[in-house]
């Protein structure tokens, strides 16, 4: 297909066209820079919602659930399902696709995978420019889903207008060891599997928690919602608590909360810093003759470290 | 099987037992895929194959994704289906290094 019959067809909301979009821009070819500034225009219709959480949170479930809510309202709904490439073979399971297969059929769902590829921040480029396919393609709503993988969460806070953070009971994943950083991307709180015994206990730690977190009057103050995906219990409060974000965001312009662009600014300094800087240091002639020094037992190793940030550190005070 | 594809450094989506030709072919043009792996043991193979192939024919896909089917089919069957646009079948027992090693060969694009 060449790139105008692919524009066009996403254009019109054709499934083999947007597919091969999806796939030229994830693959990097050389096309998918024309296919994203043909869309550009047509792109910013569509309300994105990402939903994260650990494996065994029922995200799954929980998004069938949204799907098939936002299709009682005559809503179209694309997914992009996120899933971890494996770092030893470049191999990946992709999207949790047995639980949707009934909505494989449904004209106004589309779904549609993607692996991380070794993507430092997780979410890639590919994954944004997948949501303005679908935008373009005239869906109204746009679930992303990743997988509780640290950087990933906190990354689909820059892609989703409202970020939805799933926790179920029992799962190990206690308040205390959300990881630092998702808290702050989190819209909205959902306590999956409400039906199990720990899940009242989970929401009073939830509430403890954000209670104690820095709040401006005019900030929005993400909601706790309980839900049951299993039998569709709180599904209704969980759409309508979007609404309400959505409301909020609208007032204020759709622009980001300082709070969440602070985070994701935070975790692309995190990733450039590991990326770009730390390899300067490793591969110059000081880091050697640091490593000597600490082998022959000068200095230790945190005077070490300390030895070669130094001068950077230097030069960033003369930046102030 | 998925998960040696898997550990060859593919991406594999799995969709579950017991799908209709309609689910996977519209699976199969959503996700893009390269090839479509038919596991098959009910015997049924001479009903779903061919409507599998139909309805790739009808979404514009076959020719271009590799078509494999797995499991215990007749030699006349294996012929029949090979004729219809089966790419490949692979008996019970098949070593997946042979079925990797049978994709890389064969996938159409990169």
């Amino acid at each position: 297909m060449k790139v105008e019959e692919i524009v066009r067809g996403v254009l019109r909301g054709e499934k083999r066209a947007i597919a091969r979009a999806i796939s030229i821009i994830e693959d990097g070819l050389p096309e998918a820079k024309a296919i994203l500034s043909a869309l550009e225009p047509h792109t910013g219709r569509a309300y994105v919602i990402g939903i994260t959480g650990a494996t065994g949170a029922g995200k799954s479930t929980l998004i069938h659930k949204l799907i098939q809510a936002y299709r009682r309202k005559g809503l179209k709904v694309g997914v992009v399902a996120v899933d971890p490439t494996s770092p030893f073979t470049g191999g990946a399971f992709l999207g949790d696709r047995v639980r949707m297969q009934d909505l494989a059929l449904d004209e106004g769902v589309f779904i549609r995978s993607m692996a991380t590829r070794g993507s430092l921040g997780g979410i890639s480029d590919a994954t944004g420019g997948a949501v303005k396919v679908l935008d373009a393609a005239g869906f109204d709503i746009i679930l992303v889903e990743t997988v509780g993988a640290g950087q990933l969460d906190i990354a689909v806070a820059g892609i989703a207008h409202t970020v939805v953070l799933v926790l179920a009971p029992g799962l190990g994943d206690d308040i205390q060891a959300i990881k630092a950083g998702i808290m702050e991307i989190a819209d909205i709180f959902v306590v999956n599997m409400a039906d199990r015994p720990n899940a009242d206990r989970m929401v009073v730690d939830l509430m403890s928690v954000l209670e104690v977190s820095p709040f401006n009057p005019s900030d929005w103050r993400p909601p706790i919602v309980k839900t049951v995906a299993l039998t569709g219990e709180g599904i209704e409060e969980l759409v309508e608590q979007i609404e309400k974000h959505r409301a909020y965001l609208a007032k204020r312009g759709m622009r980001p909360s300082e709070k969440k662009v602070r985070t994701l600014l935070l975790e692309a300094l995190r990733r450039a810093v590991v990326s770009d800087i730390l390899p300067m240091i490793t591969k110059s002639a000081k880091f050697d003759a640091a490593v000597q020094m600490v082998v022959k037992g000068q200095v230790s190793i945190d005077a070490g470290a300390e030895l070669l940030l130094s001068s950077i550190k230097q030069a960033l005070r003369e930046m102030e | 099987m998925a998960r040696a594809l898997r550990d060859a450094g593919m991406e594999v989506i799995y969709t579950g037992l017991r799908q209709t030709p309609e689910q996977i072919v519209e699976t199969a043009v959503q996700e893009d895929v390269d090839v479509i792996g038919l596991s098959i043991l009910s015997g049924a193979h001479m009903t779903w194959v061919p409507r599998v192939i139909e309805l790739m024919k009808e979404k514009g896909i076959f020719g271009e994704v590799l078509l494999l089917v797995g499991g215990i089919i007749p030699e006349d069957d294996a012929k029949a289906l090979k004729e219809m646009g089966v790419d490949e079948i692979f008996g019970p027992g098949t070593p997946t290094d042979e079925i990797i090693k049978y994709i890389r060969d064969n996938v159409r694009r990169g």
